[in-house]
């Protein structure tokens, strides 16, 4: 549940103020450091800081309130500072390291030397007793040095003034960031020299606070690692990090973007929060995970989020109490001296507070670990359990709740459940403004498919409520392994999509873990403490009422450009099943016999990632997401991908030409097509294989003689969205909206919708595979030789993240465009990886004139790091071919080992599973600048695709046409199914 | 969660007698119906019969009351899931106070007692009857009928708050429990009637769980009693061949179940079909 989360964490940080103000005095420093170059300077802050005296010691709250001034929060926290504890969280708190892990290594000798330098400063600082003296950051020392000169001046007016002044110079700092990042490129910008670092509090689910510095530029993702470390958590995917928008509303942070460009605030603060909640927490595997999962749903409960009966209070509470207490003692002085501190419901009395005693007394003999248990087997049970909740509309104004867990989405009026749309039955997800669509998958008595539609609060909410659907759709429903028969198919729209690892993939992983139990603390010593102190013994606020995470705020996007993010969900989904070794295990071991080729595919994960995921805090699995967005993005035209059963990751973004469009925006939409269709993908992994085999077929693509691409996701199997030249625009700005949240909220342009449609291809088509592979590698070659480089996949899928981000970037801001794409090549620079630089870099360089026609191809990534990554052809977006031999010809791929170096070989043979043609042809207006209009009437691109598999034949034609800015795509489809599956469409 | 166990296992039954009224409920629209008083006895005597020494559940059976030609429709009155009863509101005014016999029963059995109308207060205008209510073991489903209205459910989901609690539509003036009542901890019996396949269909769609559906032609064969007794038997008291012919032959699907062939041929003139007769109750709660 999202929402709960920010009064929270303030109130528990208050309640915490002891152990958070070493924190906060880090912080503090933090910012002076950066500000402050000149020791001189510094000297001069010191002065002060002695100077304040006593006041140092207060609560910043307190001053505040004297001073009357308007700080930020994270300026109220600023407490004395106790020089041992500074020294002690320094130490504690990991070096900022650079978000890619080969900048890693390059700069953690750098980080050492940061550290040193840190380390220094704080002496420094502890003579002083104060905080500012790290100077190790000179970094723009332009946009600094006013904000120093500034601050000195203020410094002088007096210690709440400083206060404010930090606020104004991050704020400065800020901008100075925008600015730097227009040089540099995110990835690489911090070099050694610069490291900007920023202290992050986080809110841990007992209520503690954690304090770590992260490099100002880091993913989310870093600094959720670096809690999960701090927790000795490896069960790590079904949680992440919260924080609260400009709007006070709870949102989850991305873990592949930039936090800085997510929280858009000088609020680093974020809460730990439970993000997928498991349905069997029997099936976690450490005690640690269910630990925390407790100490989250004794808050939901607690808090009200997760109603339940007297009763079920009752028991939930009495487990609490054994868990943390142990077994009930009657000598003991009476419990409920301290239970009537101890929050277990919103509508606690004397009564609930004696039947938790009682009940508290029959566990007698449960350890701590079974106590939990039990909690979470009766938690579990509750019909909210869960369940993110978010206010809406339906179509008759009537105000609803839209519940989102991993059977799907619920619909409730008051608190009756009215409808139910389970994940399976949903094909498609989008929202547009402030609406929120399903598209629902025709019932067998139904011809048609339908679209629900709902009104979100505004367009945050959708956004939002949209991004919820995709993560807990990707992660629950992409997991399931379902029948070979049936492939299911998650396609989204918006670059946004689930970066992490799903339900199964994480499973696979923790079973892998290797390491005795870790001990770890549980909250009751310090809850007793606390509330022996005085303190509120329970960090529980109730805050969590919440639910409304939609955003109450009347937000309204003036922009008349809707987005569109489309999440298309089709049955086949695609299980990843890349073994993973937690922590140290050895690739080897991770195979799922188990799997169905479906399981396996789907996710190209590379096990080396996702071992590093475990060992490291860099992303992961995310990364190959990632790439395989990037080349997506990259490619003028975007690639489709079918995979059999599920491709997370199969949208396609035109990045280049999106780029030019984001600029042009709103007018884009019309003129812009893309065709991109995909014919097939398969994934097969082989049950003994732990390597993912994946075949990407990608289609032609066309450009938009206007510049634009549309893509048009067909799918051959299942229904493919005709995507009306709108939503390709739309589509093309999705990409730029879905950052546009977290910065720009100002540019919500239209989204391209994009619509995957999915095929189901029967196992049986066996095509040479390896012959069109080598077309295609031909053909992509950059990317294949990006893949066979010897670089690490992780180093790659770094790479290719940063690069995404900076082509958001770049949709997101034009001028920084230039500076992204100085970034990435130095990017490739430092990851090492030329190969895949070079593909990445000439995407990332949109040049939008060119359209492409790509016939499909198969590619096979076979197995940059025993992993096989998904190549796919992606045409430069200039080129206009017509691809005469469009036969795509999708096989299984068969990798014997995932691990990298043992993959030697895939075999497409073994399993044959679709038998793909696309014949495309393609008029193009000569070429297409970017900006160039789409000529009226032109015929631009006519495709035919044919697949067949032993069940079905499927034959699209897509036809585009331009008329007058505007692109007409008339995709139709006919596909017979002779045998077992389920598809047949006709779609236009 | 605390309450939650499979459903069937129940260790209390109660009913109220047949009067000698029966049959001439006031404002009865439909009810030109001749019933056989008499017989209509004799069928209740067979079910609390079949529900004592052959379920062995411990039978609490409230004297029937003349003033209140319905009252032997106890099923109606309360919905009872764990330790708590929630005394509902009749769609009827007159039948509201059949509730007083039922509450005290349900307090000396000490079950918490939550009262519709007093949490409703100014709402009024909920109405929820108990054969509109489907448990289970997992969530309710509340047909949305001539009788209960989806205020009425709202104050079960209040009262109930472990489970989800869907509402379902119920055509033609039936009831929830005339068109389906459970067969087993996850199997649902139903006729096969357009409205109950619809109802069904809906309730499908709505719930997180799989249930088998026993299917059954007769509509009237769809109500059913399940109760895993104390012996921890799967026990089904269903309407006998002469009621339903064709449908017997549907029950003798059920592995290893006794069944318990009960007639209930007057009550059904009336509306009302075999679990209209009583309530059940289990007070022995596992925690788990």
């Amino acid at each position: 549940m999202t929402t709960e989360a920010g009064s929270e964490t303030e109130v528990k940080e208050n309640a915490e103020e002891s152990a958070a103000q070493p924190d906060q005095s880090e912080k503090t420093k933090q910012e002076f450091e950066e500000v402050a170059n000149a020791e001189g300077e510094e000297k001069e802050k010191e002065k002060e800081k002695d100077g304040k005296g006593i006041s140092r010691y207060l609560p910043t709250w307190f001053k505040k309130q004297k001073s009357q001034s308007q700080t930020s929060p994270t300026k109220e926290d600023q407490s004395t500072e106790e020089p041992a504890s500074k020294t002690a969280e320094e130490e504690e708190s990991p070096v900022p390291e650079v978000n890619g892990h080969a900048e890693e290594v390059e700069e953690k000798e750098q980080v050492k030397l940061d550290q040193a330098k840190e380390t220094e400063a704080e002496s420094h600082s502890n003579a002083s007793a104060d905080t500012e003296p790290a100077k190790e950051e000179k970094v723009d020392e332009n946009v600094e040095k006013s904000s120093d000169e500034t601050k000195e001046t203020k410094e002088v007016e007096g210690v709440e003034e400083e206060k404010k002044e930090k606020g104004q110079v991050e704020a400065e700092r800020e901008g100075g960031d925008n600015q730097t990042s227009i040089f540099q490129s995110p990835l690489r910008l911090v070099r050694k020299t610069k490291m900007k670092v920023v202290v992050c509090h986080i809110t841990l689910l007992d209520g503690t606070d954690f304090t770590c510095e992260v490099e100002k530029r880091a993913k989310g993702q870093y600094l959720f690692f670096k809690v999960c470390e701090h927790l000795n958590l490896l069960e790590k995917d079904y949680f992440g990090l919260t924080y609260k928008d400009n709007h006070e509303e709870k949102c989850w942070l991305d873990p592949t973007k930039e936090i800085k460009r997510q929280i858009r605030s000088n609020n680093w603060q974020f809460a730990f929060n439970v993000k997928f909640y498991p349905p069997d927490p029997s099936l976690l595997t450490e005690d640690i995970t269910r630990y925390l999962l407790c100490l989250q749903l004794r808050e939901d409960v607690a808090s009200g989020r997760l109603p339940c009966s007297f009763v079920t209070h009752a028991l939930l509470g009495s487990y609490t109490l054994q868990a943390e207490f142990g077994d009930y003692e009657p000598d003991q002085p009476r419990p409920l001296d301290f239970i009537n501190q101890l929050t277990f419901a919103p509508n606690q009395n004397k009564e609930m507070e004696e039947k938790i005693l009682e009940l508290h007394k029959s566990h007698r003999g449960m350890t701590p670990a079974q106590a939990d248990l039990q909690f979470l087997e009766n938690a579990k049970k509750l019909s909210m359990y869960g369940v993110d909740l978010h206010h809406a509309k339906d179509s008759e104004s009537v105000d609803i709740m839209l519940g989102v867990c991993a059977n799907g989405l619920l619909v409730y009026k008051d608190r009756l459940r009215i409808n139910r749309f389970a994940w399976p039955k949903i094909l498609k997800i989008s929202y547009k403004r402030n609406n929120f669509y399903i598209k629902i998958r025709p019932g067998e008595t139904e011809q048609f498919e339908s679209t629900v539609g709902f009104k979100l609060q505004n367009h945050r909410s959708a956004k939002k409520l949209w991004k919820v659907c995709v993560e807990n759709h990707s992660f629950f429903r992409l997991n399931t392994p379902e029948p070979p028969t049936k492939a299911r198919f998650l396609t989204l729209g918006s670059k946004f999509r689930y970066s992490g690892r799903t339900q199964t993939q994480t499973r696979l992983a923790s079973s892998l873990i290797d390491r005795p139990a870790p001990n770890f603390e549980r909250t009751s010593s310090k809850r007793i403490s606390r509330s022996l102190d005085g303190a509120p013994a329970i960090s529980i606020t109730e805050a969590g009422r919440d639910m409304a995470e939609n955003g109450h705020e009347p937000h309204l996007e003036l922009h008349s450009d809707s987005k569109v993010k489309e999440m298309d969900l089709s049955l086949g989904d695609v299980e990843a099943m890349p073994p993973q070794s937690p922590g140290c295990s050895e690739p080897g071991h991770s195979q799922d016999h188990d799997k169905t080729q479906d399981e396996v595919l789907k996710h190209q994960a590379s096990i080396s990632q996702l071992k590093r995921s475990f060992m490291e805090a860099p992303p992961p699995s995310p990364p190959q997401l990632n790439q395989w967005e990037n080349r997506l993005t990259s490619s003028p035209a975007s690639v489709r991908v079918q995979l059999q059963h599920v491709v997370d990751v199969p949208q396609t973004e035109a990045a280049s030409p999106d780029n030019t469009v984001s600029e042009t925006k709103e007018p884009a939409k019309t003129t812009k097509v893309e065709i991109e269709e995909t014919v097939v993908i398969q994934e097969v992994s082989k049950a003994t294989k732990p390597g993912l085999v994946t075949i990407a077929t990608s289609c032609a693509d066309d450009a938009s003689p206007a510049e634009e691409q549309e893509t048009q996701e067909e799918r051959v199997r299942a229904e493919e969205e005709v995507v009306a030249a709108e939503e390709a625009s739309e589509r093309m700005t999705e990409s730029v909206s879905s950052e546009s949240e977290s910065e720009d909220e100002a540019e919500y342009h239209a989204d391209i919708s994009v619509s995957i449609s999915q095929t189901q291809i029967p196992e049986e088509m066996e095509e040479e595979v390896e012959l069109e592979e080598e077309d295609e590698d031909k053909g992509v070659e950059e990317q294949v030789s990006a893949l066979d480089a010897p670089s690490l996949p992780a180093e790659v899928s770094h790479p290719t993240e940063e690069t995404i981000a900076e082509e958001e970037q770049f949709i997101m801001e034009e001028t920084d465009v230039e500076e992204e794409k100085g970034s990435e090549q130095e990017v490739e620079e430092s990851t090492e990886d030329p190969m895949v630089t070079p593909d990445e870099a000439p995407d990332s360089l949109p040049p939008p004139e060119e359209n492409r026609v790509v016939t499909p191809k198969e590619e096979e990534e076979p197995k940059v790091n025993g992993e096989a990554l998904l190549v796919e052809v992606e045409p430069r977006p200039q080129v206009i071919c017509c691809s005469e031999p469009p036969v795509v010809k999708t096989e299984m791929v068969t990798i014997s080992d995932t691990f990298a170096a043992q993959k030697t070989e895939i075999a497409t043979k073994e399993v044959p599973i679709v038998h793909t043609e696309t014949k495309t042809i393609t008029y193009e207006a000569a070429q297409l600048d970017s900006n160039g209009d789409g000529e009226p009437g032109v015929l631009m691109t006519a495709q035919t695709i044919t697949s067949e598999s032993l069940c079905t034949t499927t034959t699209t034609h897509i036809t585009k046409t331009l008329k007058g800015g505007l692109s007409e795509t008339r995709i139709e489809k006919r596909i017979v199914i002779t045998g077992d599956c389920d598809i047949d469409h006709d779609q236009n | 969660m605390a309450n939650m166990c499979p459903y069937g296992r129940f260790t209390h039954a109660v009913v109220r007698g047949v009067p000698e009224t029966f049959g001439k409920a006031v404002g009865d629209e439909n009810r030109e119906v001749t019933v056989d008083l008499a017989k209509a006895q004799r069928q209740f005597g067979c079910l609390t019969g079949a529900l004592r020494q052959k379920v062995g559940l411990q039978l609490i059976e409230i004297p029937p009351d003349p003033e209140l030609p319905e009252s032997w429709r106890i099923e109606d009155v309360a919905v009872i899931q764990g330790d708590t009863a929630l005394i509902t509101r009749p769609f009827k005014q007159q039948r509201r106070s059949e509730a007083e016999a039922v509450r005290r029963v349900m307090s000396e059995l000490n079950l918490t007692v939550v009262e519709m109308g007093g949490e409703q207060g100014d709402s009024g205008g909920a109405t929820l009857e108990g054969s509109d209510v489907l448990f289970t073991g997992r969530e309710f489903f509340v047909g949305v009928s001539s009788h209960t209205n989806r205020r009425g459910a709202e104050v079960l989901a209040d009262t109930f708050r472990d489970f989800a609690v869907s509402t379902v539509p119920v055509c033609g003036g039936a009831r929830l429990k005339d068109v389906c009542s459970m067969g087993g901890p996850g199997t649902i019996i139903a006729s096969n009637t357009d409205g109950a396949k619809k109802t069904l269909r809906m309730m499908e769609q709505l719930t997180d769980h799989h249930y088998e559906v026993l299917t059954v032609p007769e509509e009237s064969a769809a109500n059913c009693i399940y109760v895993k007794g104390p012996s921890k038997r799967d026990f089904l008291l269903h309407r006998p061949a002469e009621e339903c012919p064709e449908s017997v032959s549907a029950f003798q699907k059920l592995q290893d179940y006794t069944l318990l062939p009960t007639a209930a041929s007057e009550a059904s003139k009336l509306g009302a079909s075999l679990s209209s007769l009583c309530l059940l109750i289990n007070r022995k709660h596992t925690h788990f």
